[in-house]
């Protein structure tokens, strides 16, 4: 769930009528200072974390003047907290608080409801009041087809110890509450403390908020970048992955970096060899790692592959795994018996490793539908690059597999041959192309000419190429192609490359990818 | 026997003119489903493999009732739809749904559940990959062609929960592969919320007449497996329950690509899970690969005359 810093939640709030305290987000000492400056008097200099807790911790500061503010700001800065460095700190007048509460609507996922929890007291944490003061805290399940209305709040609040003055205005506040949490579709929005000021207004004056991730899509507002949640800042490699996925509705391509930055030894601190991980499956994925655990590899990223991707997306996977750095294996294990055809995966990997001229033992199990045809086409396409890669199906176990790549790893070392000449061919003489989905596919009539077999028309699958004259063409419009009526399945590429001219090349981008590679490249060169 | 679909369930495709829809619907048919209907608005009155296609789900209720109705609707629609088409299958009168999408926002989720309580129906998934009784038929898209599925599974007496799909088949086609066989295979689904969890399931497995064990693969995450064990303690499900639960390797707060599937506070770890199941009596495997003996073991074990 994508986890919102206070600030976006108080904006959340603002916008469904909430007062929240006078303050701005700051990202500088400077700033600080001139905020605390036109806030006046004393200020609350908060730093924007996901964690609970933050005052005990120091993560907030109160600071009677602008320079003490500047000074709280140069310390918390950049400090990082549970892996995540200080980018932005809240800077908020102070209020005088009279009564403290708290308010929350959160998800029940067995129940498939949502609650609203109130509690006459905040302040602390929510499971702490209801278990020293179990009469502070009154909870309902929301019926979602009328929501929640204000008598129902108004009865709610009225099991706790409220005094009965602040009633309406408690109702109306967890119903403004509810509204907003319906709109924004949040996992759970709370609100901790809501102050009641001494001059009587009702503030929120912190909030923690979760976004449902499926959701974020019809939540432009909220300027969530990536829905999704990682225990570490975002890494580039991870940005371009969740551009990969986001730009093809197709499958599901889901990429996290374990270890971000791979020693050149491509071992660990404990003397483990580092491995790049590609599972297929959430439940296959999870095993399949689970099986690494004996074998002395420590994982480099965690990948998954999965809902019938096509070719191409499994290929830009692959390579976005080889772009980590100098692993020294590669492990590719699913669910063992898939339902989909595998053999979709076994091109994706076979171009990848082909092109990027992959330079480490690599054990790829593609069990499941078809998979004979996969592990042909590996043991065909890659006998021949140096490294070994081995194929194996349903009947071979993760563990086992995982054994086969120890052995590999230490069976070394090889001679890689490289990048195959696919990665960079002659411009074409007499070009032929279209675009498809996510790429494009470029043939070179000079060198089809002189083919008389021509089997990339028998291997296109969706049948949407046929000979004109000799030459091969689309048998479509290629707006249709475009469309994703060529289903980039490689089979053609393959096909031409193994058996014919090497007359076609199909372009698969990933943006940013060859900067990324390039800018770490100097780095290198530099240290 | 086996539990929510056999070889008379009438089924209905939503969505059966997409690409998926139509696929599947075939693959399906193929297995011996009885696809009697198709909903894509717009496109009524067409025949996709010989079944009539209708605008309306109210409409493909109206046309087919002298010949029984509909029992079954799996959707196959992109995941923003899938609230309304889901709401008017349960409207129109479906009492059983199979939601194939994945990312289908959770708000909506709670819509179609909530719908699906008025009127008392179930639906399984979302993001579910379906589930299939052995030599009967087939929802969703469980099992791959029909000639895998036929070769993968064979008919017996255990039943299969899983919350990953691609383990589901996996762990089918290897009791199949050890010569023990399957009632119904379910793939629960990967999300947080889902229509009908593991304990539901189970407790279908329970009143499921043929069906004498339960495998049950669980996940980190949720308190899916947790509920099971409440059931079996409570005497609820008395058949033997052998359980296999994934994320070894998994940190806090780290999420896998399962929505579902991730320790928060402490909360849905797997030794939790473990040590609640144990407590209740299940047979928890420790290695994957060893599910197929341990299940064996368990089905001797009932032969034995008392």
């Amino acid at each position: 769930m994508a986890r919102l810093f206070e600030y976006q939640g108080k904006e959340i709030l603002k916008r469904a009528g909430f007062t929240i305290p006078d303050g701005k987000v700051c990202t500088s000492p400077e700033e600080t200072e001139e905020t605390a400056k036109k806030l006046g008097g004393t200020v609350a200099v908060k730093a924007q974390v996901w964690v609970t807790g933050r005052k005990a911790k120091g993560l907030i500061r109160f600071c009677k003047t602008p320079e003490a503010a500047r000074e709280a700001a140069e310390e918390l800065l950049g400090q990082v907290v549970n892996n995540f460095p200080i980018e932005k700190l809240l800077v908020e007048k102070l209020l005088e608080v009279d009564r403290e509460l708290f308010a929350a609507i959160i998800i029940d996922d067995a129940e498939a409801q949502p609650v609203v929890i109130f509690s006459s007291l905040g302040g602390s944490g929510i499971e702490e009041t209801a278990r020293k003061h179990p009469e502070a805290v009154a909870r309902k399940h929301i019926d979602l087809k009328v929501g929640l209305r204000d008598f129902e709040a108004r009865e709610l609040v009225r099991k706790t110890t409220l005094d009965r003055s602040h009633y309406n205005k408690a109702a109306a506040t967890l119903v403004k509450l509810y509204k907003a949490a319906r709109l924004t579709e949040t996992r759970s929005i709370e609100i901790n403390p809501l102050i009641i000021t001494k001059d009587g207004q009702w503030v929120a004056a912190d909030c923690h908020a979760t976004v449902d991730d499926y959701a974020v899509f019809r939540h432009p507002e909220l300027g969530i970048e990536i829905a999704r949640e990682l225990d570490h800042p975002i890494t580039t490699l991870e940005r371009l992955a969740y551009g990969v996925e986001k730009s093809d509705y197709r499958g599901t391509f889901y990429f996290f970096q374990i270890i971000q930055d791979i020693p050149e030894a491509g071992k660990n601190t404990q003397g483990e060899d580092i491995i790049g991980f590609h599972g297929a499956g959430g439940g296959g994925s999870m095993i399949s790692m689970d099986s690494l655990g004996k074998t002395n590899f420590a994982i480099a990223n965690f990948c998954d592959t999965s809902g019938n991707p096509p070719a191409s997306k499994v290929y830009r996977a692959a390579k976005i795994i080889l772009a980590q750095g100098p692993i020294r294996g590669y492990f590719a294990s699913g669910s063992g018996v898939a339902s989909q055809e595998q053999f979709h995966s076994a091109r994706g990997f076979l171009k990848a490793f082909r092109e990027l001229g992959l330079s480490v033992p690599a054990v790829i199990r593609l069990g499941g539908n078809k998979e004979e045809v996969a592990i042909e086409i590996l043991k065909t396409h890659l006998a021949d690059i140096g490294v070994p890669v081995e194929a194996y199906g349903k009947d071979d176990s993760a563990v086992s597999c995982a054994e086969r790549l120890r052995a590999l790893v230490d069976g070394g070392p090889y001679s890689p041959i490289g990048p195959d000449p696919i990665s960079n061919p002659d411009p074409p003489e007499k070009p032929y192309a279209f675009k498809t989905l996510t790429g494009q596919w470029t043939v070179d009539h000079a060198k089809c000419a002189s083919c008389d077999k021509k089997p990339c028309v028998d291997a296109c699958h969706p049948n949407i190429l046929e000979l004109d004259d000799g030459k091969v063409v689309l048998n479509i419009t290629a707006e249709e192609a475009a469309k994703g009526r060529c289903t980039e399945c490689l089979a053609c590429e393959i096909a031409c490359w193994a058996e014919a001219k090497k007359a076609i090349k199909i372009d698969l981008p990933i943006p940013g990818l060859d900067e990324y590679l390039a800018e770490k490249e100097v780095v290198q060169e530099v240290s | 026997m086996s539990i929510l679909v056999n070889k008379d369930s009438r089924v209905c495709v939503q969505g059966i003119t997409g690409r998926e829809g139509m696929t599947r619907a075939r693959l399906m048919t193929e297995y011996g489903t009885s696809v009697v209907a198709g909903v894509t608005p717009g496109k009524g009155g067409q025949e996709v493999l010989d079944v009539p296609v209708f605008d309306t789900m109210f409409e493909a209720m109206a046309a087919t009732k002298d010949q029984g109705g509909i029992d079954i609707s799996v959707l196959f629609i992109p995941a923003p739809l899938v609230k309304s088409a889901a709401i008017e299958a349960i409207e129109a009168g479906v009492k059983f749904l199979v939601i194939v999408p994945d990312r289908v926002p959770i708000w909506d989720v709670m819509e179609i559940a909530d719908a699906a309580k008025e009127y008392e129906a179930s639906f399984l998934g979302p993001n579910t990959l379906g589930c299939l009784s052995v030599d009967q038929a087939v929802l969703g898209m469980m099992g791959g062609t029909a000639r895998s599925a036929k070769d993968f599974f064979k008919p017996g007496k255990v039943g299969v929960s899983s919350r990953s799909g691609g383990i589901t088949s996996s762990i089918a086609y290897y009791l199949s592969k050890a010569g023990i066989g399957l009632t119904t295979i379910c793939h629960v689904g990967g999300d947080v919320i889902i229509g009908l969890p593991h304990s539901e399931v189970v407790k279908r497995f329970q009143e499921d007449p043929e069906t004498e064990v339960i495998v049950m693969f669980g996940e980190i995450g949720t308190s899916q497996e947790e509920r099971v064990a409440d059931l079996m303690m409570k005497k609820e499900v008395t058949k033997p329950v052998v359980a296999y639960i994934g994320g070894k390797g998994a940190k806090e707060g780290t999420r896998f690509s399962h929505a579902g599937a991730i320790i928060e506070g402490g909360k849905g770890t797997r030794e939790g899970k473990i040590q609640a199941l144990k407590a209740a009596g299940a047979h928890l495997v420790e290695d994957f690969v060893d599910i197929p003996k341990v299940t064996s073991e368990v089905l001797k074990s009932l032969e034995k005359p008392e």
